[in-house]
Protein backbone atom coordinates (compact mmCIF):
# COMPACT_ATOMS: atom_id res chain seq x y z
CA UNK A 1 0.00 0.00 0.00
CA UNK A 2 1.16 3.16 -1.36
CA UNK A 3 1.42 6.19 0.95
CA UNK A 4 -0.78 7.77 -1.94
CA UNK A 5 -3.35 5.14 -1.64
CA UNK A 6 -3.98 5.65 2.22
CA UNK A 7 -4.71 9.01 1.36
CA UNK A 8 -7.54 8.27 -0.81
CA UNK A 9 -9.12 5.93 1.77
CA UNK A 10 -9.04 8.04 4.25
CA UNK A 11 -10.27 10.98 2.23
CA UNK A 12 -13.10 8.41 1.23
CA UNK A 13 -14.16 7.71 4.63
CA UNK A 14 -14.47 11.08 5.70
CA UNK A 15 -16.57 11.64 3.08
CA UNK A 16 -18.96 8.73 3.58
CA UNK A 17 -18.77 10.00 7.36
CA UNK A 18 -20.33 13.23 6.14
CA UNK A 19 -22.52 11.61 3.73
CA UNK A 20 -24.07 9.68 6.72
CA UNK A 21 -24.89 12.51 8.86
CA UNK A 22 -26.33 14.15 5.87
CA UNK A 23 -28.64 11.21 5.38
CA UNK A 24 -29.77 9.72 8.84
CA UNK A 25 -31.47 12.51 9.37
CA UNK A 26 -33.63 12.67 6.40
CA UNK A 27 -33.99 8.82 7.11
CA UNK A 28 -35.36 9.32 9.94
CA UNK A 29 -37.82 11.88 9.23
CA UNK A 30 -39.66 9.45 6.95
CA UNK A 31 -39.03 6.34 9.27
CA UNK A 32 -41.35 8.12 12.06
CA UNK A 33 -43.88 9.42 9.44
CA UNK A 34 -44.27 5.21 8.72
CA UNK A 35 -43.97 4.11 12.44
CA UNK A 36 -47.01 2.75 14.35
CA UNK A 37 -48.54 5.23 17.15
CA UNK A 38 -48.04 2.25 19.87
CA UNK A 39 -44.34 2.01 18.92
CA UNK A 40 -43.49 5.02 19.37
CA UNK A 41 -45.32 5.31 22.73
CA UNK A 42 -43.17 2.79 23.78
CA UNK A 43 -39.15 2.97 22.17
CA UNK A 44 -39.32 6.80 20.88
CA UNK A 45 -38.26 7.35 17.32
CA UNK A 46 -36.45 5.01 16.01
CA UNK A 47 -34.23 4.46 12.48
CA UNK A 48 -35.66 1.27 12.15
CA UNK A 49 -39.22 0.85 14.10
CA UNK A 50 -40.71 -2.43 15.25
CA UNK A 51 -43.69 -2.08 13.10
CA UNK A 52 -43.56 -0.11 9.66
CA UNK A 53 -47.53 1.47 8.42
CA UNK A 54 -48.48 3.51 5.94
CA UNK A 55 -51.40 4.54 8.20
CA UNK A 56 -50.48 8.01 8.96
CA UNK A 57 -50.31 8.61 4.94
CA UNK A 58 -53.73 6.66 4.35
CA UNK A 59 -55.30 8.98 6.61
CA UNK A 60 -54.29 11.90 4.33
CA UNK A 61 -55.33 9.96 1.28
CA UNK A 62 -58.75 9.39 2.61
CA UNK A 63 -59.36 13.27 3.42
CA UNK A 64 -57.00 14.72 0.87
CA UNK A 65 -58.37 18.56 1.16
CA UNK A 66 -56.05 20.30 3.44
CA UNK A 67 -52.88 18.93 1.53
CA UNK A 68 -53.63 19.01 -1.70
CA UNK A 69 -55.19 22.22 -0.97
CA UNK A 70 -51.40 23.62 0.08
CA UNK A 71 -50.56 22.03 -2.77
CA UNK A 72 -52.13 23.90 -5.01
CA UNK A 73 -51.18 27.34 -3.03
CA UNK A 74 -47.68 26.46 -3.43
CA UNK A 75 -47.86 25.41 -6.64
CA UNK A 76 -49.68 28.68 -8.06
CA UNK A 77 -46.89 30.63 -6.17
CA UNK A 78 -44.48 29.12 -6.98
CA UNK A 79 -45.18 28.92 -10.44
CA UNK A 80 -46.88 32.46 -11.03
CA UNK A 81 -44.01 33.90 -8.82
CA UNK A 82 -41.27 32.55 -10.52
CA UNK A 83 -42.65 33.97 -13.80
CA UNK A 84 -43.28 37.18 -12.66
CA UNK A 85 -39.95 37.22 -10.73
CA UNK A 86 -38.34 36.34 -14.02
CA UNK A 87 -39.74 39.07 -16.50
CA UNK A 88 -38.81 41.97 -13.99
CA UNK A 89 -35.04 40.65 -13.00
CA UNK A 90 -34.87 40.21 -16.77
CA UNK A 91 -35.87 43.88 -17.74
CA UNK A 92 -33.92 45.20 -15.28
CA UNK A 93 -31.00 42.69 -15.64
CA UNK A 94 -30.42 43.85 -19.34
CA UNK A 95 -31.40 47.65 -19.04
CA UNK A 96 -28.27 47.72 -17.04
CA UNK A 97 -26.43 45.10 -19.40
CA UNK A 98 -26.36 47.89 -21.51
CA UNK A 99 -23.48 50.37 -21.28
CA UNK A 100 -25.09 52.97 -23.64
CA UNK A 101 -27.76 53.51 -21.78
CA UNK A 102 -27.92 57.09 -20.28
CA UNK A 103 -29.66 55.95 -16.83
CA UNK A 104 -27.13 53.25 -16.31
CA UNK A 105 -25.35 54.37 -12.99
CA UNK A 106 -28.23 55.97 -11.69
CA UNK A 107 -30.74 53.13 -11.81
CA UNK A 108 -27.79 50.72 -10.92
CA UNK A 109 -27.01 53.24 -7.40
CA UNK A 110 -31.27 52.87 -6.92
CA UNK A 111 -31.55 49.16 -7.31
CA UNK A 112 -28.70 48.21 -4.91
CA UNK A 113 -28.90 50.79 -2.69
CA UNK A 114 -31.93 48.67 -1.39
CA UNK A 115 -29.10 46.02 -0.39
CA UNK A 116 -27.75 48.42 2.03
CA UNK A 117 -30.53 49.88 3.67
CA UNK A 118 -33.96 48.71 4.43
CA UNK A 119 -37.20 49.86 6.61
CA UNK A 120 -37.45 46.60 8.11
CA UNK A 121 -40.48 44.53 9.23
CA UNK A 122 -42.81 46.85 10.74
CA UNK A 123 -43.04 49.86 7.52
CA UNK A 124 -43.30 46.62 5.23
CA UNK A 125 -45.82 44.85 7.13
CA UNK A 126 -48.02 48.69 7.04
CA UNK A 127 -47.07 48.72 3.25
CA UNK A 128 -48.53 45.05 2.47
CA UNK A 129 -51.92 45.13 5.08
CA UNK A 130 -52.88 48.97 4.64
CA UNK A 131 -51.81 50.96 1.72
CA UNK A 132 -51.31 47.49 -0.36
CA UNK A 133 -54.23 45.96 1.15
CA UNK A 134 -52.72 41.96 0.61
CA UNK A 135 -53.59 40.27 3.99
CA UNK A 136 -55.07 37.16 3.20
CA UNK A 137 -54.72 37.33 -0.39
CA UNK A 138 -52.52 34.98 -2.25
CA UNK A 139 -50.45 37.55 -3.69
CA UNK A 140 -49.22 38.35 -0.11
CA UNK A 141 -46.74 35.29 -0.63
CA UNK A 142 -45.79 36.34 -4.18
CA UNK A 143 -45.41 40.02 -4.55
CA UNK A 144 -42.72 40.13 -1.65
CA UNK A 145 -40.17 38.38 -2.87
CA UNK A 146 -40.33 39.26 -6.56
CA UNK A 147 -37.59 40.76 -7.25
CA UNK A 148 -33.97 40.52 -5.33
CA UNK A 149 -31.27 42.49 -6.31
CA UNK A 150 -28.79 39.65 -6.44
CA UNK A 151 -30.76 38.26 -8.88
CA UNK A 152 -30.28 41.03 -10.95
CA UNK A 153 -26.56 41.00 -10.60
CA UNK A 154 -26.47 37.46 -11.69
CA UNK A 155 -28.49 38.35 -14.72
CA UNK A 156 -26.86 41.21 -15.48
CA UNK A 157 -23.37 39.72 -15.37
CA UNK A 158 -24.64 37.31 -17.56
CA UNK A 159 -25.88 39.31 -20.19
CA UNK A 160 -23.06 41.88 -20.27
CA UNK A 161 -21.23 38.61 -22.22
CA UNK A 162 -23.86 39.04 -24.97
CA UNK A 163 -21.74 40.53 -27.88
CA UNK A 164 -23.34 44.17 -28.55
CA UNK A 165 -22.77 44.00 -31.97
CA UNK A 166 -26.19 41.69 -32.02
CA UNK A 167 -28.03 44.77 -30.22
CA UNK A 168 -25.94 47.11 -32.33
CA UNK A 169 -27.12 45.54 -35.79
CA UNK A 170 -30.46 44.95 -34.98
CA UNK A 171 -30.54 48.57 -34.49
CA UNK A 172 -29.87 49.33 -37.49
CA UNK A 173 -32.49 47.45 -39.00
CA UNK A 174 -34.93 49.32 -37.17
CA UNK A 175 -35.34 47.46 -34.26
CA UNK A 176 -37.13 48.99 -30.89
CA UNK A 177 -35.75 48.19 -27.38
CA UNK A 178 -38.39 45.92 -26.53
CA UNK A 179 -38.52 43.60 -29.69
CA UNK A 180 -34.75 43.24 -29.12
CA UNK A 181 -34.99 42.27 -25.55
CA UNK A 182 -37.89 39.82 -26.46
CA UNK A 183 -36.79 38.09 -29.44
CA UNK A 184 -33.18 38.44 -29.33
CA UNK A 185 -31.97 38.34 -25.48
CA UNK A 186 -34.17 36.44 -24.39
CA UNK A 187 -33.64 33.74 -26.35
CA UNK A 188 -30.57 33.72 -25.90
CA UNK A 189 -30.41 34.16 -21.86
CA UNK A 190 -31.96 30.52 -21.85
CA UNK A 191 -29.53 29.29 -19.47
CA UNK A 192 -29.26 32.46 -16.86
CA UNK A 193 -33.34 32.09 -16.73
CA UNK A 194 -33.46 28.48 -16.16
CA UNK A 195 -30.61 28.78 -13.28
CA UNK A 196 -32.44 32.06 -11.88
CA UNK A 197 -36.22 30.49 -12.32
CA UNK A 198 -34.85 27.01 -10.25
CA UNK A 199 -33.61 29.52 -7.36
CA UNK A 200 -36.63 31.39 -7.23
CA UNK A 201 -38.76 28.69 -7.77
CA UNK A 202 -36.60 26.96 -4.34
CA UNK A 203 -37.13 30.34 -2.55
CA UNK A 204 -40.79 30.61 -3.52
CA UNK A 205 -41.51 26.45 -2.59
CA UNK A 206 -39.78 27.40 0.98
CA UNK A 207 -41.87 30.11 1.72
CA UNK A 208 -43.29 30.63 5.27
CA UNK A 209 -42.47 33.76 6.92
CA UNK A 210 -44.68 36.15 4.53
CA UNK A 211 -47.85 32.85 4.77
CA UNK A 212 -47.29 33.40 9.01
CA UNK A 213 -47.67 37.73 8.80
CA UNK A 214 -50.23 37.92 6.35
CA UNK A 215 -52.23 34.59 5.90
CA UNK A 216 -55.28 33.79 8.26
CA UNK A 217 -57.59 32.24 6.18
CA UNK A 218 -57.20 28.67 6.08
CA UNK A 219 -58.22 28.08 2.35
CA UNK A 220 -54.77 30.19 1.34
CA UNK A 221 -52.19 28.03 3.56
CA UNK A 222 -49.27 27.00 2.02
CA UNK A 223 -47.57 23.70 2.74
CA UNK A 224 -44.69 25.19 4.85
CA UNK A 225 -47.59 27.28 6.66
CA UNK A 226 -49.49 23.96 7.27
CA UNK A 227 -46.34 22.90 8.90
CA UNK A 228 -45.54 25.39 11.43
CA UNK A 229 -49.37 25.45 12.72
CA UNK A 230 -49.05 21.56 12.47
CA UNK A 231 -45.79 21.85 14.51
CA UNK A 232 -47.10 22.38 18.31
CA UNK A 233 -50.85 20.65 17.84
CA UNK A 234 -52.60 18.67 14.73
CA UNK A 235 -55.71 20.71 15.03
CA UNK A 236 -56.01 22.39 12.20
CA UNK A 237 -56.02 19.33 10.30
CA UNK A 238 -58.58 17.28 12.48
CA UNK A 239 -60.76 20.42 12.90
CA UNK A 240 -61.75 20.60 9.19
CA UNK A 241 -65.27 19.46 8.56
CA UNK A 242 -64.59 17.51 5.77
CA UNK A 243 -62.03 15.32 7.86
CA UNK A 244 -64.71 14.79 10.73
CA UNK A 245 -67.32 13.66 8.52
CA UNK A 246 -64.94 11.45 6.80
CA UNK A 247 -63.27 10.32 10.26
CA UNK A 248 -66.48 9.19 11.71
CA UNK A 249 -65.95 5.81 11.37
CA UNK A 250 -62.84 5.64 12.97
CA UNK A 251 -61.90 5.66 16.23
CA UNK A 252 -59.98 9.05 16.73
CA UNK A 253 -57.81 7.29 20.01
CA UNK A 254 -56.41 5.40 16.81
CA UNK A 255 -55.56 8.81 15.38
CA UNK A 256 -51.55 8.37 14.37
CA UNK A 257 -51.04 11.76 15.73
CA UNK A 258 -47.13 11.91 15.85
CA UNK A 259 -46.42 9.86 12.53
CA UNK A 260 -48.91 12.05 10.73
CA UNK A 261 -47.03 15.15 11.83
CA UNK A 262 -43.62 13.82 9.84
CA UNK A 263 -45.84 12.44 6.68
CA UNK A 264 -46.83 16.46 6.54
CA UNK A 265 -42.86 16.82 6.74
CA UNK A 266 -42.14 14.52 3.91
CA UNK A 267 -44.98 15.55 1.90
CA UNK A 268 -43.91 18.65 1.73
CA UNK A 269 -40.38 18.59 1.38
CA UNK A 270 -40.46 15.48 -0.46
CA UNK A 271 -41.35 16.76 -4.21
CA UNK A 272 -37.97 19.45 -4.41
CA UNK A 273 -35.94 17.24 -2.62
CA UNK A 274 -36.79 14.51 -5.64
CA UNK A 275 -36.69 16.64 -8.25
CA UNK A 276 -33.17 18.89 -7.10
CA UNK A 277 -30.69 15.86 -8.25
CA UNK A 278 -31.94 16.16 -12.06
CA UNK A 279 -31.41 20.15 -11.93
CA UNK A 280 -27.66 19.90 -10.29
CA UNK A 281 -26.23 20.93 -13.41
CA UNK A 282 -27.26 24.10 -13.40
CA UNK A 283 -27.39 25.12 -9.86
CA UNK A 284 -23.57 24.24 -9.91
CA UNK A 285 -23.32 26.34 -12.86
CA UNK A 286 -25.49 28.95 -11.98
CA UNK A 287 -23.09 29.45 -9.11
CA UNK A 288 -19.95 29.72 -11.88
CA UNK A 289 -22.22 32.34 -13.94
CA UNK A 290 -22.39 35.11 -11.59
CA UNK A 291 -19.90 33.78 -8.54
CA UNK A 292 -16.93 36.04 -7.57
CA UNK A 293 -14.18 35.35 -9.54
CA UNK A 294 -11.24 34.66 -6.69
CA UNK B 1 -29.08 74.25 -27.67
CA UNK B 2 -29.26 72.94 -24.27
CA UNK B 3 -33.12 71.86 -24.95
CA UNK B 4 -32.50 69.74 -28.11
CA UNK B 5 -29.33 67.92 -25.64
CA UNK B 6 -32.35 67.31 -22.80
CA UNK B 7 -34.84 66.10 -26.09
CA UNK B 8 -32.02 63.89 -27.61
CA UNK B 9 -31.17 62.10 -24.43
CA UNK B 10 -34.65 61.96 -23.73
CA UNK B 11 -34.96 60.42 -27.21
CA UNK B 12 -32.43 58.08 -26.86
CA UNK B 13 -32.98 56.37 -23.07
CA UNK B 14 -36.71 56.60 -23.44
CA UNK B 15 -37.19 52.86 -24.55
CA UNK B 16 -34.97 51.28 -22.56
CA UNK B 17 -36.34 53.21 -19.49
CA UNK B 18 -39.59 52.07 -20.23
CA UNK B 19 -38.63 48.34 -21.11
CA UNK B 20 -37.62 48.43 -17.12
CA UNK B 21 -40.04 50.72 -15.81
CA UNK B 22 -41.91 47.85 -14.05
CA UNK B 23 -38.90 46.60 -12.02
CA UNK B 24 -38.09 50.32 -11.20
CA UNK B 25 -41.80 51.04 -9.85
CA UNK B 26 -41.59 47.68 -8.00
CA UNK B 27 -38.25 48.45 -6.20
CA UNK B 28 -39.70 51.83 -5.07
CA UNK B 29 -43.11 50.33 -4.01
CA UNK B 30 -41.57 47.71 -1.82
CA UNK B 31 -37.97 49.08 -0.66
CA UNK B 32 -38.09 52.77 -1.05
CA UNK B 33 -41.69 53.64 0.11
CA UNK B 34 -41.25 51.77 3.47
CA UNK B 35 -37.48 53.38 4.03
CA UNK B 36 -40.23 56.77 4.73
CA UNK B 37 -41.98 54.09 7.33
CA UNK B 38 -38.70 54.49 9.78
CA UNK B 39 -40.38 57.29 11.54
CA UNK B 40 -42.61 54.95 13.14
CA UNK B 41 -39.70 54.83 15.39
CA UNK B 42 -39.84 58.26 16.79
CA UNK B 43 -43.43 58.09 17.36
CA UNK B 44 -46.18 56.71 19.96
CA UNK B 45 -47.58 54.62 16.64
CA UNK B 46 -51.84 54.23 17.17
CA UNK B 47 -53.44 52.19 14.45
CA UNK B 48 -56.29 54.87 14.30
CA UNK B 49 -54.34 57.93 13.21
CA UNK B 50 -51.59 56.55 11.18
CA UNK B 51 -48.21 56.91 10.40
CA UNK B 52 -48.81 60.48 10.22
CA UNK B 53 -51.60 60.98 12.36
CA UNK B 54 -49.11 59.44 15.30
CA UNK B 55 -47.84 61.77 17.87
CA UNK B 56 -43.54 62.59 18.05
CA UNK B 57 -42.32 61.17 20.38
CA UNK B 58 -38.56 61.75 19.49
CA UNK B 59 -35.97 59.40 21.05
CA UNK B 60 -38.93 57.82 23.83
CA UNK B 61 -38.35 54.50 22.21
CA UNK B 62 -34.87 54.10 21.68
CA UNK B 63 -34.64 55.08 25.32
CA UNK B 64 -36.79 52.90 26.27
CA UNK B 65 -35.31 49.85 24.22
CA UNK B 66 -31.69 50.37 25.71
CA UNK B 67 -32.99 50.76 29.07
CA UNK B 68 -33.71 47.37 29.18
CA UNK B 69 -31.36 44.35 29.73
CA UNK B 70 -33.14 43.11 26.36
CA UNK B 71 -31.20 45.15 23.28
CA UNK B 72 -27.63 44.12 25.16
CA UNK B 73 -29.29 40.42 24.70
CA UNK B 74 -30.38 40.47 21.66
CA UNK B 75 -27.42 42.38 20.00
CA UNK B 76 -25.31 39.87 21.74
CA UNK B 77 -26.68 36.81 20.22
CA UNK B 78 -26.72 38.73 17.11
CA UNK B 79 -23.56 38.75 16.51
CA UNK B 80 -22.24 35.92 18.65
CA UNK B 81 -24.48 33.20 16.61
CA UNK B 82 -23.10 34.90 13.61
CA UNK B 83 -19.52 35.05 14.15
CA UNK B 84 -19.57 31.73 15.03
CA UNK B 85 -22.00 30.57 11.80
CA UNK B 86 -19.28 32.09 9.90
CA UNK B 87 -16.02 30.89 11.01
CA UNK B 88 -17.71 27.49 11.89
CA UNK B 89 -19.01 26.99 8.44
CA UNK B 90 -15.61 28.76 6.44
CA UNK B 91 -13.08 26.37 7.75
CA UNK B 92 -15.34 23.46 7.27
CA UNK B 93 -16.98 24.11 4.01
CA UNK B 94 -12.69 25.20 2.97
CA UNK B 95 -11.59 21.73 4.04
CA UNK B 96 -14.60 19.72 2.24
CA UNK B 97 -13.77 21.86 -0.64
CA UNK B 98 -10.44 20.90 -0.71
CA UNK B 99 -11.12 17.27 0.05
CA UNK B 100 -13.76 17.24 -3.02
CA UNK B 101 -10.40 18.50 -5.35
CA UNK B 102 -8.67 15.37 -4.36
CA UNK B 103 -11.36 12.72 -5.27
CA UNK B 104 -12.73 11.25 -8.56
CA UNK B 105 -15.09 12.53 -10.49
CA UNK B 106 -16.83 9.43 -10.02
CA UNK B 107 -17.76 9.94 -6.38
CA UNK B 108 -18.16 13.44 -6.31
CA UNK B 109 -21.46 13.72 -7.57
CA UNK B 110 -23.06 11.49 -4.91
CA UNK B 111 -20.81 13.08 -2.13
CA UNK B 112 -22.06 16.73 -3.80
CA UNK B 113 -25.62 15.81 -3.95
CA UNK B 114 -26.37 14.44 -0.18
CA UNK B 115 -24.19 17.18 0.82
CA UNK B 116 -26.17 20.34 -1.09
CA UNK B 117 -29.83 18.66 -0.03
CA UNK B 118 -30.37 20.31 3.26
CA UNK B 119 -29.94 23.48 2.06
CA UNK B 120 -32.97 22.91 -0.02
CA UNK B 121 -34.90 22.38 2.97
CA UNK B 122 -37.34 25.66 4.82
CA UNK B 123 -36.54 26.11 8.54
CA UNK B 124 -39.77 24.81 8.90
CA UNK B 125 -38.74 21.38 7.61
CA UNK B 126 -35.79 21.81 9.64
CA UNK B 127 -37.35 22.26 13.24
CA UNK B 128 -39.24 18.70 12.99
CA UNK B 129 -35.68 17.26 11.63
CA UNK B 130 -34.06 18.64 15.04
CA UNK B 131 -37.26 17.27 17.02
CA UNK B 132 -36.78 14.18 15.82
CA UNK B 133 -33.26 14.15 17.39
CA UNK B 134 -34.14 16.37 20.72
CA UNK B 135 -38.11 15.69 21.14
CA UNK B 136 -38.29 14.90 25.82
CA UNK B 137 -40.32 11.83 25.43
CA UNK B 138 -39.26 10.43 21.46
CA UNK B 139 -36.55 11.89 20.75
CA UNK B 140 -33.63 10.05 18.96
CA UNK B 141 -31.06 11.24 21.55
CA UNK B 142 -33.04 10.86 24.27
CA UNK B 143 -33.44 7.27 23.05
CA UNK B 144 -29.74 6.29 23.23
CA UNK B 145 -29.43 8.22 26.74
CA UNK B 146 -32.20 6.41 28.35
CA UNK B 147 -30.69 3.33 26.51
CA UNK B 148 -27.19 3.80 28.03
CA UNK B 149 -29.02 4.18 31.60
CA UNK B 150 -28.93 8.27 32.11
CA UNK B 151 -31.17 10.90 32.33
CA UNK B 152 -33.30 12.26 29.73
CA UNK B 153 -32.53 16.08 29.10
CA UNK B 154 -35.42 17.93 28.65
CA UNK B 155 -33.40 20.11 25.52
CA UNK B 156 -36.38 22.62 24.37
CA UNK B 157 -36.55 23.71 28.60
CA UNK B 158 -32.36 24.23 28.69
CA UNK B 159 -30.73 27.19 27.53
CA UNK B 160 -27.04 26.36 28.20
CA UNK B 161 -27.27 23.69 25.47
CA UNK B 162 -29.03 25.75 22.39
CA UNK B 163 -25.65 27.58 21.52
CA UNK B 164 -23.72 24.49 20.33
CA UNK B 165 -27.67 22.76 18.63
CA UNK B 166 -28.00 25.85 16.59
CA UNK B 167 -24.32 26.07 15.32
CA UNK B 168 -24.66 22.62 14.87
CA UNK B 169 -28.01 22.75 13.13
CA UNK B 170 -26.43 25.82 10.77
CA UNK B 171 -23.61 23.85 9.85
CA UNK B 172 -25.09 20.74 8.70
CA UNK B 173 -27.54 23.27 6.64
CA UNK B 174 -25.47 25.47 5.41
CA UNK B 175 -22.27 23.18 4.72
CA UNK B 176 -22.96 21.68 1.76
CA UNK B 177 -23.69 25.17 -0.59
CA UNK B 178 -20.47 26.72 0.91
CA UNK B 179 -18.46 23.71 0.33
CA UNK B 180 -19.61 24.12 -3.45
CA UNK B 181 -18.99 27.80 -3.42
CA UNK B 182 -15.17 27.52 -2.43
CA UNK B 183 -14.89 24.62 -4.91
CA UNK B 184 -16.19 26.55 -8.07
CA UNK B 185 -13.09 28.98 -6.70
CA UNK B 186 -11.00 25.83 -6.86
CA UNK B 187 -11.71 24.89 -10.31
CA UNK B 188 -11.11 28.31 -11.69
CA UNK B 189 -7.42 28.19 -10.23
CA UNK B 190 -5.01 27.76 -12.92
CA UNK B 191 -4.05 23.95 -14.00
CA UNK B 192 -0.48 25.23 -14.71
CA UNK B 193 0.36 26.14 -11.56
CA UNK B 194 -0.35 22.48 -10.26
CA UNK B 195 1.83 21.32 -13.00
CA UNK B 196 4.68 23.37 -12.70
CA UNK B 197 4.69 22.30 -8.90
CA UNK B 198 4.66 18.75 -9.29
CA UNK B 199 7.65 18.50 -11.88
CA UNK B 200 9.64 20.63 -8.91
CA UNK B 201 8.35 17.24 -6.93
CA UNK B 202 5.53 18.98 -4.53
CA UNK B 203 3.64 16.45 -2.27
CA UNK B 204 0.39 16.32 -2.28
CA UNK B 205 -0.40 17.92 1.16
CA UNK B 206 2.22 21.24 -0.54
CA UNK B 207 0.12 21.79 -3.05
CA UNK B 208 -2.63 22.53 -0.74
CA UNK B 209 -0.54 24.82 1.35
CA UNK B 210 1.16 26.76 -0.70
CA UNK B 211 -1.41 26.76 -4.18
CA UNK B 212 -4.87 26.01 -3.13
CA UNK B 213 -4.97 27.83 -0.53
CA UNK B 214 -3.21 30.79 -1.45
CA UNK B 215 -5.15 31.00 -4.76
CA UNK B 216 -8.14 31.20 -2.73
CA UNK B 217 -7.56 34.09 -0.24
CA UNK B 218 -9.33 36.74 -1.89
CA UNK B 219 -12.50 34.97 -2.32
CA UNK B 220 -12.11 33.59 1.34
CA UNK B 221 -11.46 36.95 2.57
CA UNK B 222 -14.21 39.24 0.40
CA UNK B 223 -16.81 36.43 1.22
CA UNK B 224 -15.77 36.74 5.06
CA UNK B 225 -16.24 40.79 4.98
CA UNK B 226 -19.56 40.00 3.11
CA UNK B 227 -20.78 38.28 5.91
CA UNK B 228 -19.38 40.97 8.47
CA UNK B 229 -21.57 43.64 6.76
CA UNK B 230 -24.82 41.32 7.27
CA UNK B 231 -23.61 40.82 11.04
CA UNK B 232 -26.87 42.54 12.65
CA UNK B 233 -29.45 40.58 10.14
CA UNK B 234 -29.74 37.32 12.39
CA UNK B 235 -31.15 33.95 10.65
CA UNK B 236 -35.08 34.54 11.84
CA UNK B 237 -36.03 30.73 10.55
CA UNK B 238 -33.08 29.27 12.45
CA UNK B 239 -33.98 30.71 15.65
CA UNK B 240 -37.66 31.27 15.57
CA UNK B 241 -38.70 27.62 14.45
CA UNK B 242 -35.60 25.15 15.62
CA UNK B 243 -36.07 25.93 19.47
CA UNK B 244 -39.77 26.11 19.00
CA UNK B 245 -39.91 29.59 20.01
CA UNK B 246 -39.84 28.70 23.76
CA UNK B 247 -38.97 31.32 26.34
CA UNK B 248 -37.42 29.51 28.73
CA UNK B 249 -34.30 29.47 25.93
CA UNK B 250 -34.76 32.99 24.91
CA UNK B 251 -31.62 34.08 26.96
CA UNK B 252 -29.18 32.23 24.30
CA UNK B 253 -31.76 31.89 21.56
CA UNK B 254 -33.01 34.85 20.80
CA UNK B 255 -31.56 37.69 18.62
CA UNK B 256 -32.70 40.68 16.70
CA UNK B 257 -35.10 39.44 14.33
CA UNK B 258 -36.78 37.04 16.57
CA UNK B 259 -37.36 40.18 19.40
CA UNK B 260 -39.19 42.40 16.53
CA UNK B 261 -41.69 39.86 15.07
CA UNK B 262 -42.50 38.93 18.69
CA UNK B 263 -42.90 42.38 19.30
CA UNK B 264 -44.74 42.66 16.43
CA UNK B 265 -47.04 39.45 16.52
CA UNK B 266 -47.36 38.52 20.76
CA UNK B 267 -47.04 42.10 22.56
CA UNK B 268 -48.51 44.51 19.21
CA UNK B 269 -46.19 47.00 20.44
CA UNK B 270 -45.69 48.70 16.81
CA UNK B 271 -43.16 51.31 17.83
CA UNK B 272 -41.03 49.20 19.93
CA UNK B 273 -40.42 46.66 17.08
CA UNK B 274 -39.67 49.53 15.13
CA UNK B 275 -37.40 51.53 17.09
CA UNK B 276 -35.69 48.21 17.02
CA UNK B 277 -35.97 47.30 13.37
CA UNK B 278 -34.51 51.05 12.48
CA UNK B 279 -31.64 50.31 15.25
CA UNK B 280 -30.72 46.62 12.79
CA UNK B 281 -30.97 48.42 10.01
CA UNK B 282 -28.94 51.81 11.07
CA UNK B 283 -25.92 49.30 12.66
CA UNK B 284 -26.25 47.06 9.45
CA UNK B 285 -26.18 50.00 7.02
CA UNK B 286 -22.99 51.30 8.90
CA UNK B 287 -21.46 47.50 8.84
CA UNK B 288 -22.29 47.21 4.87
CA UNK B 289 -20.15 50.46 3.78
CA UNK B 290 -17.20 50.18 6.28
CA UNK B 291 -17.11 46.12 5.03
CA UNK B 292 -17.20 47.57 1.06
CA UNK B 293 -14.42 50.23 2.26
CA UNK B 294 -11.99 47.63 3.36
CA UNK B 295 -12.94 45.71 0.56
CA UNK B 296 -12.20 48.02 -1.85
CA UNK B 297 -8.90 48.98 -0.45
CA UNK B 298 -7.96 44.81 -1.05
CA UNK B 299 -9.56 44.14 -4.26
CA UNK B 300 -11.35 47.30 -6.44
CA UNK B 301 -12.87 44.24 -8.48
CA UNK B 302 -15.08 43.13 -5.73
CA UNK B 303 -16.20 45.46 -4.10
CA UNK B 304 -20.29 46.15 -4.02
CA UNK B 305 -20.57 49.53 -4.97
Amino acid sequence: MSTNRWFSLAIHAVFVAITISMLVPFALVIMISLSDEQSILHNGFQLIPEIITTSAYEYFLKTPDTILRAYGVTITVSVVGTVISLVLTSILGYTLSRKDYGLNRITSFYVFFTMLFNGGLVPFYILMTQYLQLKDTIWALIVPGLLSPFYVLIMKGFMSKIPTEIIESAKVEGAREWRIYLQLILPLSKPALATLGLFIMFNYWNEWFNAMLFINTQDLVPLQLLLVRTMNTLDFITSRPEFATAMVSFDMSQFPKTSAKFAVVVLSAGPMLLVFPFFQRFFVKGLTIGAIKG
Amino acid sequence: MQRSKTVRFFGRNIELFTLSFPSILYIFVMAYLPMFGVIIAFKNYVYDKGILGSEWIGFKNFEFLFASETAFRITRNTVLYNLGYMLLTTVAALAVAILLNEISKKWLRLYQTSMILPYFLSWVVMSYIVMAFLDHQNGFINNWLAAAGLEKIKWYFEAKYWPYILNLVHLWKAIGFSALVYYAGILGIDGELYEAAKIDGAKRWQLITNITLPQLTPLIIILLILSIGSMFRGDFGLHYFVPNNNGMTYATTDIIDTYIYRALSEIGDVSMASAVGLYQSFVGFVLVVTANFIVRKINEDNSLF
